[in-house]
C-alpha cells in the first residue's frame, strides 16, 4: 500500500512538474495526422517513408538540406543496396584535392552524406528572398508538435482571411507561427509519381514526407520502444520478486 | 595476530588479510551491514539511496558520451546527434543521460521535501542537512552547464540570460560575466570551460555525498516519528531490513526512468534545442530546464534586477539556516497539527511557481508568481520561526518501538536487532 502511495507520489511528480510547466498552447489544435509511428506501439510504415524520401528527393532537396543523413542510412527504411547505390550515383560530390591538389567531382557513393543544396547558408538565402530554409534532419524533434505539424504545415496554405495583409514575398499559412511564411507552397497535386500507384494529393505527399522526416529525426524509435517494452517487463517482474522479498524479510518486523 | 594490524572478524582469508591491513571490510560490515537503523521507515527514506544510484548513472552514461563528444561550437550539436545515430546504442546513452539530470532532480526534491516534513533538518542533524543543500546547488552547476553542452538553441540563450544574470552584481558585475563567458558572449571558449567544468562537479559531488553519509552515520537517521530511538528494539540492522526496503524502491525508480527514456525522451525537453545555436536569432521563449522553473520565476517576480537575483540565490540558500528558522523541539509535522497544513500549502505554491517559471513574462503571471514569492519566504522567515513558539504540538509516542509493534514491543516480540543478521528469512 506504501509502496503504491510512493509510486504516484514519483508519477505525480513525473507528470504534474512538466505539464504545469508546459506552454500555454497555441490557440488551436494541431490536428492528428494519423500516423504510424502514433502511440506507444507505433512502428514507421515503409513504403510511405519510401515515397517520403521521393518527396524529399524530387522537391524539397531543392531547398532543404539534411546534413545529418547518409544514402547508406536509407537501407532502413527497405530500400535495396542497389537502389541505395544508384540513388547515390546520381548526384555529384565534391571532392578532393587529388594528387595533383586539384578539387574535382565525383558521382555520390552511399558513405557520402546527402548532398546539399546550397554551398552555404548566404547562398541558401541569397536564393530564398532572404529567408533561411532550415536543415530537416531533425525537424520533427525541432517543432512542437512534430510530425502532426510538419504535415499541417505543408497543407495548411490557403488565401488569408479578409482583413490580412500578407507581406511581399511571404505567404498564407495557417499553422506557421505569425501565419506568414517565406516557404511558397512546395506540394502541389500530382506534383511526384508515385511507382506504387498511391494517388498523389497534397494531403498524400505531406503525410509520406512527415513519415520520412520523422524517421529520419529518430531512427532508433523502433528499436527503443520494443528495447522499453522488454526492458519494463524485466523491471516488473523484477518488482514482484523484490517486493516479496521484502514482505518475507519485514514478516516479523512491524 | 601480528602487532598493528586491525582484530578482523572475518574468516575468509582474502578477505581477511586485506581487513586486517585496511578494515573496508569492517567498514561496511559496520556502516551497511549491521548499522542500527530506525524499524519504522517509510518508502520516502528511499530517495537517499536513489539519489546514490542516480548520480552513479549520470556519472557511467556521462563519461561515455565524453568520449564521443566534442566541445566545440561548430561541431557540439551534430556530436550530440552522431552519438545518436553512429554510436551504438549512443541514443541511450543520450537519453539516459539527459532524462537522468531529470530523474536526479525528481528524486531529489522528493529528498529534500521528505527532510522538511519529518524536520531532519534539525539538531542534531544541521551539518547534515547544509551538506546537502550544497549538494544541491553543485547539481544545478553541474546540470545548467551540461545543458550548454548540446549546443541548441536554448543552450545558447539559457546560457545567455543566466550567466548575465551577474551581471546585476554592483561594481564586479560585468567583470564577472567576461570572466565566465571567457569573452565577450557566450561561445566557444564558454563552451569549453563549461564542459571542463560539467566533467569535473559531479566528482565534486561525489565527495561531498560522501561527507553528507559521513555526517549521517555519526547522528543516525531521523524517522517518520521524528523521536530519537533509544535502545535496540527502536532499530533494526541496515541488512537486510533497508537493502531489500531500498531495492524495491530501486525497480520502481528504474520504471519511471525507463518509461521516459524508452518512449517519452523529449518530453521533458525542449523543441527548441534541436535547432542549432544561433546567437543572431533569440527564442521567442526562453525557458530553463523544468527544474529550474521555480526560481526563475521568483527572479522575473521582482521588477529589479538586482533584486531578482537576490531573492532567487536567496531562495535556496535560505536552507542552510533552516535548521535555526525552525524553532519548534518536535521534528515530524505529524505532531504538529497546524504547521503541518500550512506546509502543505506551501508545497502547493512551490508547484504554482514553478509553473509560473513556464509562463511568458506577462500578466497575470507575474503578479501571481510575486505573491507566491511572498509565501515561498513567509514560510521560512515568519511562519516556522513564530509556529515554534504559537504551536502546541501533538504528544509524541514513547518510543519507535511502542509506535509501531504496539504491545507487542513490550512482550519483546520481533527480532532483536542486536544480533542483526539473525536469519530474518527464517522467521517468516
Ligand atoms: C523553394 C524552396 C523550398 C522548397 C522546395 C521547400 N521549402 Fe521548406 N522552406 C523554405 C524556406 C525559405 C523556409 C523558411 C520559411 C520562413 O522562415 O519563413 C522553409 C521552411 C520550412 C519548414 C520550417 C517551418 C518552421 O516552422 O520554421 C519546414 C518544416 C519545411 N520548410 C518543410 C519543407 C518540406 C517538407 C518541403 C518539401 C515538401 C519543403 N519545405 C520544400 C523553402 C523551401
Ligand atoms: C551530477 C551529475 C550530472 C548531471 C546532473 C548532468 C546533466 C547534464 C545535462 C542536463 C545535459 C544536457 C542533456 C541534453 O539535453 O542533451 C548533459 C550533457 C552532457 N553531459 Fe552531463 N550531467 C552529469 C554528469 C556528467 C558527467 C560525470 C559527465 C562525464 C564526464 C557528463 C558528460 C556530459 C556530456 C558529454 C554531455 C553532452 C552530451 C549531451 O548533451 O547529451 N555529465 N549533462
Amino acid at each position: 500500500m506504501r509502496l503504491l502511495k510512493a509510486f504516484a507520489l514519483a508519477t505525480t511528480l513525473l507528470v504534474a512538474g512538466p505539464a504545469l510547466a508546459a506552454d500555454e498552447g497555441h490557440g488551436t489544435e494541431l490536428p492528428s495526422g494519423n500516423f504510424s509511428f502514433d502511440g506507444v506501439f507505433g512502428t514507421f510504415d515503409r513504403a510511405s517513408a519510401q515515397r517520403g524520401f521521393q518527396v524529399y528527393k524530387e522537391v524539397c532537396s531543392n531547398c532543404h538540406s539534411m546534413r545529418l543523413m547518409s544514402y547508406r542510412n536509407l537501407l532502413d527504411i527497405g530500400l535495396s543496396e542497389a537502389q541505395v547505390r544508384d540513388i547515390a550515383a546520381t548526384v555529384q560530390i565534391p571532392d578532393g584535392p587529388n594528387d595533383e591538389g586539384a578539387m574535382f567531382e565525383r558521382a555520390g557513393r552511399v558513405s557520402d552524406h546527402f548532398r546539399r543544396p546550397f554551398a552555404n547558408d548566404q547562398a541558401a538565402r541569397s536564393a530564398n528572398g532572404g529567408a533561411l530554409p532550415p536543415d530537416l534532419s531533425v525537424i520533427t524533434k525541432a517543432r512542437e508538435g512534430g510530425a502532426d505539424y510538419v504535415h499541417a504545415l505543408l497543407t495548411g496554405y490557403s488565401d488569408p482571411p479578409a482583413g490580412v495583409t500578407i507581406m511581399e514575398g511571404l505567404h498564407y499559412n495557417r499553422w506557421f507561427p505569425g501565419h506568414q511564411i517565406a516557404m511558397a507552397p512546395p506540394l502541389s497535386d500530382g506534383q511526384v509519381q508515385y511507382t506504387d500507384g498511391t494517388a498523389t494529393s497534397v494531403d498524400q505527399m505531406a503525410h509520406d514526407v512527415a513519415t520520412f522526416l520523422t524517421w529520419a529525426a529518430e531512427p532508433e524509435l523502433e528499436v527503443r520502444r520494443a528495447m522499453g517494452v522488454k526492458i519494463l517487463i524485466f523491471l516488473a517482474i523484477l518488482a514482484g520478486l523484490a517486493y516479496a522479498t521484502k514482505r518475507k524479510v519485514w514478516a516479523n518486523a512491524h | 595476530m601480528a602487532s598493528g594490524l586491525h582484530d578482523s572478524q572475518f574468516t575468509n582469508p582474502v578477505i581477511r588479510w586485506i581487513d586486517q591491513r585496511m578494515p573496508v571490510f569492517t567498514m561496511v560490515q559496520k556502516e551497511y551491514g549491521t548499522f542500527p537503523t530506525p524499524r519504522n521507515f517509510n518508502y520516502l527514506w528511499n530517495f537517499g539511496a536513489l539519489a546514490m544510484v542516480n548520480l552513479v548513472i549520470m556519472i557511467v552514461t556521462g563519461v561515455v558520451l565524453a568520449m564521443n563528444y566534442t566541445p566545440h561550437v561548430t561541431m557540439a550539436f551534430d556530436s550530440v546527434e552522431r552519438i545518436m545515430r553512429d554510436v551504438h546504442f549512443g541514443w541511450l546513452l543520450r537519453y539516459a543521460h539527459a532524462n537522468g539530470a531529470s530523474m536526479f532532480f525528481m528524486v531529489v526534491y522528493v529528498h529534500i521535501w521528505r527532510g522538511m516534513y519529518y524536520g531532519s533538518f534539525k539538531a542534531p542533524r544541521e551539518l547534515l542537512w547544509m551538506l546537502g543543500v550544497v549538494i544541491f546547488l553543485l547539481m544545478m552547476a553541474t546540470a545548467f552547464m551540461g545543458y550548454v553542452l548540446p549546443w541548441g538553441q536554448m543552450s545558447f540563450w539559457g546560457a545567455t540570460v543566466i550567466t548575465n544574470l551577474f551581471s546585476a552584481i554592483p561594481l564586479v558585475g560585468n567583470t564577472i560575466v567576461t570572466f565566465l563567458w571567457g569573452g565577450f558572449s557566450v561561445d566557444n571558449p564558454t563552451l569549453n570551460r563549461f564542459f571542463s567544468l560539467h566533467y569535473l562537479l559531479p566528482f565534486m559531488i561525489v565527495g561531498v555525498v560522501f561527507l553528507h553519509i559521513a555526517a549521517l552515520h555519526i547522528t543516525g537517521s531521523n524517522n517518520p516519528l521524528g523521536i530519537e530511538p533509544n535502545g535496540p528494539q527502536d532499530t533494526l540492522p541496515f541488512h537486510p531490513y533497508y537493502t531489500i526496503k531500498d531495492s524495491v524502491g530501486i525497480v520502481v525508480y528504474l520504471m519511471v526512468f525507463a518509461v521516459l527514456v524508452f518512449f517519452i525522451p523529449n518530453y521533458l525537453g525542449h523543441a527548441d534545442n534541436y535547432i542549432p545555436a544561433n546567437p543572431m536569432a533569440t527564442p521567442t521563449h526562453i525557458v530553463p530546464e523544468w527544474y529550474f522553473l521555480p526560481y526563475y520565476a521568483i527572479l522575473r517576480a521582482v521588477p529589479n534586477k538586482l533584486g531578482g537575483v537576490a531573492l532567487m540565490g536567496g531562495s535556496i540558500l535560505v536552507l542552510f539556516v533552516l535548521p535555526w528558522l525552525d524553532t519548534s523541539k518536535v521534528r515530524s509535522m505529524r505532531f504538529r497539527p497546524i504547521t503541518r497544513v500550512l506546509f502543505f500549502l506551501w508545497t502547493i505554491n512551490f508547484f504554482v511557481l514553478l509553473s509560473m517559471g513556464g509562463k511568458p513574462a506577462e500578466q497575470p503571471y507575474v503578479l501571481i508568481s510575486q505573491i507566491c514569492t511572498v509565501i515561498y519566504f513567509a514560510y521560512f522567515l515568519v511562519v516556522l520561526p513564530l509556529m515554534g513558539r504559537l504551536e502546541r504540538p501533538l504528544p509524541l509516542p514513547e518510543s519507535i518501538a511502542i509506535a509501531v509493534l504496539g504491545k507487542r514491543a513490550t512482550l519483546g516480540a520481533g527480532p532483536i536487532p542486536g544480533g542483526a543478521t539473525a536469519k530474518p528469512m527464517e522467521k517468516a
